[in-house]
C-alpha cells in the first residue's frame, strides 16, 4: 500500500515486521539529562505516563484480538491501532459518566484507544471480538469493537459510520436542554464524510440560535478500505467544510498525543463554555489496514504514534526503559489471561435470538401473535 | 367531532402536557404552519426543522438514546425512503445492544392517495414499514382511534411508525374524543389556527383525557358471516361502505379495521375466517410483496381447511408511481367498486 506522511504527521515509522509483543529495543534517555517535560508542553509527568500506559494498553488488545482472528477464534476483526495518539487524550478529556450531565460518546470501530481511556477492560472487548453471550456490548451480536457502554453513555457502535452525526445532534438537543456542562463527542473517518448525514451534523449544530454542543470529529487516515483520499475529495482539509458553517475548526497531528490532548482540551473547553459545536480533523495512521478483509497485516510506511511518543518519553527521562518494558509485558499478560477466561465463556443460545427485538422481550414472533 | 387532525392534535397536546413529549418536530411542524395538514398547530413543543429527513430521524434517535420523549414527522411518506437504512438502525438498536439501549420515538407520516397527489404525495410505506423488525407500526382509520393510538405509540418504549392516512385528515368521527367540546365549531374556535397573521394566537386546549387504543388490537368495525375483509386507514372506510351496501341484499360482511401493521392482530383475524371461510384484505401500498400477501399466505398455511374460497388481496398496482389525472390515480389504487367485485367473487365460488 502506498503511504505517506500528511503535512502534519510527525516522527518516524514503524515497519511490518515489529512483533506483536513489548518492544525490542526501545530508545535509550541520555543519562545526563534530567527528566523534563519541555518538549511535552508542560503536560505533567502523570500525565504522559497514563497515556503512555493506554495507548499500549489498547495497542496490545487490538494486536491480541488480531491473533484471535487469525487463530480462527472469530469471524472478523476490524479496529484502530494506530489512532492511540488520538483516541487516548480524547477518552481521558470526556465528562466520562451516565446521563444528560455527562458527554454522550458517538464512536465508531476504530475507537478502542478511547474505549481504553474510558476504563474499559480488555476482557470485554475480547468477548465482544468471539461473540460471547459475556459480551457487554452486543451479547454476542455484532462485530469487533462494536462497543456500547451505556454507563457511560457510549451509544452503540453501528457498522455505517456516518449515522452517528445526526444522532448526535439528538444527544446535544437533549443536553443543551437541561444544560448540565455534558456535550456529544462523534467521530468518523475521511470517508464517511462523503454521506450526506456528515453535511446534516454541520447543518443541524449550527443553526443560528439553536447551536448544539457537538464535538465533531474525523479521524483521516486518507482510506476509505482500498480506496485513497487523494481522488476522492477536493477540499484541501475536511476542516475546511465546517468553516463553511461558522464552526471554529481546528485540523491536528492525531499521531502526536501531546498536540491532540491540548487541542481537543480547547475545543471542549470552547463548546462547554459556548453551547457551541467545534470540530477536529484528526490525521491519523492505519497500521493495520481496513479489516481482516484485507488480511489485517502491518503496513509499512505509516507513522507508528505510540513508538515515537514512547521514544520521547525514553530520551527526555519520563519514562525509563524498564518501566516500558513492564507496561508492555503486563498487557500481554492480561491479553493472554484476558482470552483465555473468554474463550471459556458461553455463547449466545439460538433461542435467544428473540430477545430484546422490543422491550422487556415482548413477543415479536408473527407467529405467536 | 374533531377530524383526524385535530385528533392528532389534541393527543400530541396530550403527550406534551402529560406525557413528557419533549419534542415534536419536522419539516414546517413548527409554527407559523404548524404541519402541511395542521396537525402541529398551536403545540408548545413543536418546532420548525432543516429540510432533511435523515437528519429529523437521525435527531430522533438521539433523543430518545438520551431519554427524552419525542415525535417527529415526515411530511409525507413518500420522502421517507432516504431514511430506510436509519430506520433500519433505529428498529435494531434494542437488539444489537442486547436489550441496552431504548428508543422510545415515534415518527409520524402521511401515507397513501386519494388527494390527488401526485408521484410525490400519494405514495404508501406500509409493506415497507412491516419488514423493519423493531418497530410497531399503526394506522388509524378515525379520529378517536388517531387519538387512541397516538398515545399508546408515545407510551410505547419502542419505536413506532405512525402512519397518517393524509385523505382521512379532514374526515371526522362518530366518537367525541374524552375532554373534546360537544360543538365542531367550539373546538374550531379552541384549537385552529386563524387565518393570516398568527404571531400572537394561542390554542386554548379542552380538558382532554387519557384514552388508548392498544397497539396490535384490531377492531370490527362491521360484523356478519358470509365474508371476511381485513383492511385499515382509508380503505377501511371504503370497505366499511361496501359492507353496508351489501347488507342491503342480505349479506353480511364482516369488517376488521386491523389498526395495528405489526404487531397485527392475528387473533381476530383468524377468528373471523374461521365463522366466514372466505377472506379479502384490502390496502393500497403496491400489489408485489405486499404486507397483505403475509396475511393470505398466513391464512392459507393455518386456515387452509377452514376455507371456502381462496384468500384474496387486493392491493395498489405495481407501478413507479401513482399518476396525478383521476383515470390514472384511480387505476392505481383499489377503488370501492373493485372491492365489491372481489367480495362478489369471493361469495360467489364454490369450494
Amino acid at each position: 500500500m502506498a503511504t505517506k506522511s500528511t503535512a502534519t504527521s510527525a516522527g518516524s515509522s514503524r515497519g511490518s515486521k515489529r512483533p506483536l509483543k513489548a518492544p525490542a529495543k526501545a530508545a535509550a534517555p541520555s543519562k545526563k539529562a534530567a527528566p523534563s517535560t519541555k518538549i511535552f508542553s508542560g503536560l505533567p509527568k502523570e500525565l504522559l505516563l497514563q497515556m503512555h500506559d493506554l495507548m499500549v494498553k489498547s495497542r496490545v488488545l487490538e494486536e491480541r484480538l488480531i491473533k484471535i482472528y487469525r487463530a480462527g477464534e472469530s469471524y472478523f476483526w476490524i479496529g484502530g491501532p494506530g489512532e492511540e495518539a488520538w483516541g487516548v487524550p480524547l477518552g481521558l478529556l470526556g465528562k466520562k459518566g451516565q446521563g444528560l450531565q455527562h458527554d454522550w460518546w458517538h464512536l465508531h470501530y476504530r475507537c478502542t484507544p478511547t474505549l481504553i481511556a474510558l476504563g474499559m477492560e480488555m476482557i470485554d472487548s475480547i468477548r465482544l471480538m468471539m461473540n460471547k453471550v459475556t459480551d457487554p456490548s452486543t451479547g454476542g451480536r455484532n462485530f469487533s469493537n462494536h462497543y456500547c457502554f451505556p454507563q457511560w453513555n457510549v451509544a452503540p457502535v453501528t457498522s455505517p459510520i456516518e449515522v452517528q452525526y445526526p444522532i448526535a445532534c439528538g444527544t446535544a438537543h437533549a443536553q443543551k436542554r437541561v444544560k448540565g456542562g455534558g456535550i456529544s463527542i462523534v467521530s468518523g473517518g475521511d470517508a464517511g464524510t462523503a454521506e450526506g448525514d456528515f453535511a446534516s451534523c454541520l447543518i443541524w449544530s449550527s443553526r443560528q440560535g439553536q447551536e448544539l454542543p457537538v464535538l465533531i470529529t474525523v479521524q483521516n487516515n486518507r482510506w476509505g478500505i482500498s480506496t485513497s483520499y487523494h481522488g476522492q475529495h477536493g477540499e484541501s482539509q475536511i476542516a475546511d467544510r465546517a468553516k463553511a458553517f461558522g464552526i471554529r475548526s481546528i485540523v491536528v497531528n492525531g499521531n502526536d498525543p501531546v498536540e491532540s490532548y491540548l487541542k481537543i482540551q480547547e475545543q471542549m473547553d470552547y463548546i462547554r463554555k459556548t453551547g457551541k459545536p467545534a470540530f477536529i480533523e484528526s490525521m491519523v495512521s492505519r497500521l493495520y489496514g481496513h479489516s481482516s478483509a484485507s488480511g489485517a497485516n502491518r503496513v509499512e510506511g505509516e507513522v507508528d504514534a505510540l513508538m515515537d511518543f514512547e521514544k520521547k518519553l525514553l530520551k527526555s527521562g519520563v519514562l525509563k526503559e524498564a518501566a516500558a518494558k513492564e507496561i508492555w509485558a503486563k498487557y500481554e499478560a492480561e491479553g493472554i489471561a484476558a482470552a483465555e477466561q473468554a474463550r471459556g465463556e458461553g455463547v449466545p443460545t439460538a433461542e435467544s435470538v428473540w430477545d430484546n427485538v422490543y422491550v422487556g422481550s415482548e413477543n415479536a414472533d408473527w407467529r405467536k401473535f | 367531532m374533531a377530524n383526524m387532525a385535530q385528533a392528532i392534535r389534541m393527543a400530541l397536546h396530550y403527550g406534551e402536557s402529560e406525557m413528557g413529549v419533549k419534542d415534536i418536530f419536522g419539516q414546517d411542524v413548527g409554527a407559523p404552519l404548524g404541519g402541511v395538514f395542521t396537525a402541529t398547530q398551536g403545540l408548545k413543543n413543536a418546532w420548525n426543522t432543516p429540510l432533511d429527513e435523515r437528519g429529523i430521524i437521525g435527531v430522533a434517535m438521539g433523543i430518545a438514546m438520551a431519554g427524552d420523549r419525542c415525535v417527529a414527522e415526515i411530511q409525507f411518506c413518500d420522502y421517507i425512503f432516504n431514511t430506510i437504512d436509519l430506520l433500519k438502525i433505529a428498529g435494531n438498536t434494542l437488539w444489537c445492544t442486547n436489550g441496552q439501549i431504548q428508543l422510545p420515538m415515534v415518527v409520524m407520516t402521511p401515507v397513501g392517495a386519494g388527494i390527488r397527489g401526485s408521484v410525490y404525495h400519494s405514495h404508501s410505506v406500509d409493506s415497507w414499514a412491516s419488514r423493519l423488525a423493531g418497530w410497531k407500526v399503526v394506522m388509524p382509520s378515525n379520529p378517536l382511534d388517531a387519538y387512541g393510538l397516538l398515545l399508546s405509540a408515545i407510551e410505547d418504549p419502542n419505536p413506532v411508525l405512525y402512519l397518517k392516512p393524509k385523505a382521512l385528515m379532514r374526515v371526522r368521527g362518530e366518537d367525541l374524543i374524552p375532554g373534546e367540546p360537544e360543538s365542531e365549531k367550539d373546538l374550531k374556535a379552541m384549537i385552529d389556527a386563524p387565518i393570516g397573521d398568527r404571531s400572537k394566537w394561542k390554542a386554548r386546549w379542552p380538558e382532554l383525557s387519557k384514552y388508548q387504543v392498544p397497539i396490535g388490537q384490531g377492531k370490527i368495525t362491521r360484523e356478519g358471516d358470509r365474508m371476511t375483509v381485513v383492511s385499515y386507514g382509508r380503505h377501511l372506510l371504503l370497505c366499511n361502505e361496501v359492507a353496508d351496501k351489501l347488507r342491503e341484499e342480505g349479506i353480511a360482511v364482516e369488517v376488521i379495521d386491523l389498526r395495528s401493521i405489526y404487531p397485527y392482530d392475528w387473533q381476530m383475524i383468524s377468528a373471523s375466517v374461521r365463522k366466514t371461510g372466505r377472506v379479502l384484505f384490502v390496502n393500497e401500498d403496491t400489489e408485489v410483496t405486499n404486507f397483505a400477501e403475509h396475511l393470505a399466505y398466513r391464512t392459507t398455511q393455518e386456515l387452509f381447511y377452514e376455507l371456502m374460497a381462496k384468500p384474496r388481496v387486493l392491493a395498489g398496482k405495481h407501478l413507479p408511481g401513482i399518476g396525478l389525472h383521476a383515470s390514472l390515480e384511480d387505476a392505481s389504487v383499489p377503488q370501492k367498486h373493485e372491492i365489491e367485485q372481489q367480495i362478489r367473487e369471493c361469495l360467489a365460488e364454490v369450494p
